[in-house]
């Protein structure tokens, strides 16, 4: 029954007249490029900042912010998912926090690779126990849990399920989580930032152009998640479609 | 013979499910309704269900004895990683006690619900009139109990070798009292899910360490405030981070418990 609805919802999505997927993959390419332009050539160099290793690495953070944006966002959707999953039992919203889980893990990735590369000619480390970079890494963990967790049940109910209960409790405890690492962090002044912007330690207000790069790249990676999840969507309602054509033809 | 008794027990729990599935399409709602019977009905099943643990283990001992073995080897373990001496000592010590519990009680956790399954247990406990929030309940204050045995006999001994006085042993109870209830909240839930996969136990670990960070890292946090003597304002809001947390995830899991069992 519940393979039914995932066939049903498949033809909707490629009924349509307009080709949503193709045009949000169409428009997300170009804002991706344009934001590579803008980030890496149009930005001026930051004022304040006098190596040129840190002059380099500060581009990076035009990728950097938009990724850990789209990390907790994707979270967030997938809270939600799993919240409406529970409540209404369609599968659609199992897909929808698996997608969007899976999605958050690989920008998270990102974060964690590009964040040391600038943190060590900016702070001459790699890593600091600072709460930003210590809430990140367990989010990071606490939703690699939840992909282990799915692939370790086998019954497709149970699995949705139980990914959904574990999706919800994972959410529930980032902001505990990140007012504990924030209180515990506060002891050391060092690292522990002012402002309300992660680039604020390298020492730059932001203004005019570079301001403007930022936000356009935030907006182009809102964009590209969106993509992201269409065609990630996309693809596991085909994959349940074939694994259910797949079983009628072996049972018939 | 062996073969026999295995079929003749797996027949009527075959049925059981059966039975249980069509009672189980009615009410889901209805299990965070008040329960029928008021308040002290309701604490009668979860003492039922706490009672039917404790029976369990007293005849076997073997969770408790294998968990106070395995706390106090950690806290053994630490003196050789951390080479311990009279000036670090109060710096390692809450971070050697947390460690302790928390591995000590990842391994009750892990052993929770692997009996219930495996002995069809569960079918019967979700077979009877009883509110599925009171399995939960009824298991949670097991397993806090089960901890809270083994940490009646690893405080005195972690008081003896951190050479501490015996004054702090009082709030110590309290902090340890309430981080193993937050512990034990969400790690009851994520017990009945772990059961159900692949690897069992293995699967416990990651899922329940890093949602249990605040507690951790609070119950930490208090225990050096009163092992340094601090004064109580200074780590006041470590303690009501602590309750809020306690009190989040047990309401919590307390919800998305039926979700877990349901089937």
């Amino acid at each position: 029954m519940a393979t039914q609805t995932a066939v049903s919802e498949q033809k909707e999505t490629t009924t349509g007249g307009f080709d949503w997927g193709l045009a949000l993959t169409v428009v997300s390419g170009v804002l991706m490029l344009a934001a590579l332009f803008m980030a890496l050539v149009w930005a001026p160099d930051a004022a304040n900042l006098k190596a040129p290793a840190e002059r380099a690495a500060q581009r990076i953070f035009y990728f950097h912010v938009p990724s850990a944006w789209i990390g907790f966002l994707a979270f967030i959707v997938a809270a939600g998912a799993s919240v409406m999953y529970l409540v209404t039992r369609r599968q659609k919203w199992d897909i929808w926090a698996l997608s969007s889980v899976e999605i958050g893990v690989a920008f998270f990735a990102m974060v964690m690779l590009s964040g040391p590369i600038w943190a060590k000619p900016t702070w001459n480390v790699w890593w600091t126990w600072d709460p930003r970079l210590t809430i990140s890494t367990i989010s990071w963990l606490l939703y690699i849990g939840y992909m282990m967790l799915r692939g370790a049940v086998d019954n497709p109910d149970r699995q949705a399920r139980f990914a959904a209960v574990y999706a919800i409790i994972a959410a529930m405890s980032i902001p505990i989580n990140w007012m504990a690492i924030r209180w515990w962090r506060t002891i050391h002044p060092a690292v522990v930032l002012p402002g309300n912007n992660s680039a604020a330690q390298g020492g730059f207000g932001m203004t005019g152009s570079i301001a403007t790069t930022l936000i356009f790249c935030v907006v182009a990676f809102t964009v590209f998640y969106a993509a992201l999840m269409y065609h990630r969507i996309k693809l596991e309602n085909l994959k349940r479609r074939v694994d259910t054509l797949r079983q009628k033809i072996l049972y018939r | 013979m062996n073969c026999a008794s295995s079929t003749t027990a797996m027949l009527p729990q075959t049925e059981l499910n059966v039975a249980e599935s069509v009672e189980d399409t009615a009410p889901p709602a209805q299990a965070t309704a008040v329960p029928p019977g008021g308040i002290a009905a309701y604490a009668r099943k979860v003492l039922a269900i706490v009672g039917k643990d404790v029976a369990a283990e007293i005849r076997t001992k073997e969770m408790i004895s294998a968990m106070v073995v395995f706390s106090l080897l950690i806290i053994l373990i630490f003196n050789f990683a951390f080479d311990l001496r009279a000036e670090n000592l109060n710096t390692v010590a809450p971070g050697v006690l947390w460690v302790s519990i928390a591995f000590a009680g990842m391994l009750g956790l892990s052993r929770s619900f692997i009996l219930e399954l495996d002995r069809g247990v569960l079918d019967g406990l979700l077979l009877t009139p009883v509110d599925r929030s009171a399995i939960y309940f009824g298991k949670m204050l097991g397993n806090v109990l089960f901890i809270g045995v083994v940490e009646v006999i690893i405080l005195p001994v972690f008081v003896i070798l951190f050479n501490q006085s015996a004054s702090a042993l009082p709030l110590l109870v309290g902090v340890v009292v309430l981080g193993t209830i937050g512990f034990a909240s969400v790690g009851t839930l994520f017990s009945a899910m772990a059961v159900h996969t692949r690897a069992r136990e293995v699967l416990l670990p990651i899922m329940l360490f890093p949602v249990v960070i605040p507690v951790m890292l609070s119950a930490v946090r208090l225990t050096s405030g009163i092992l340094d003597r601090l004064p109580f304002e200074d780590v006041s809001h470590w303690l009501v981070l602590l309750i809020a947390f306690d009190a989040i995830f047990i309401a919590a899991s307390f919800m998305l418990f039926e979700y877990v069992v349901e089937e």
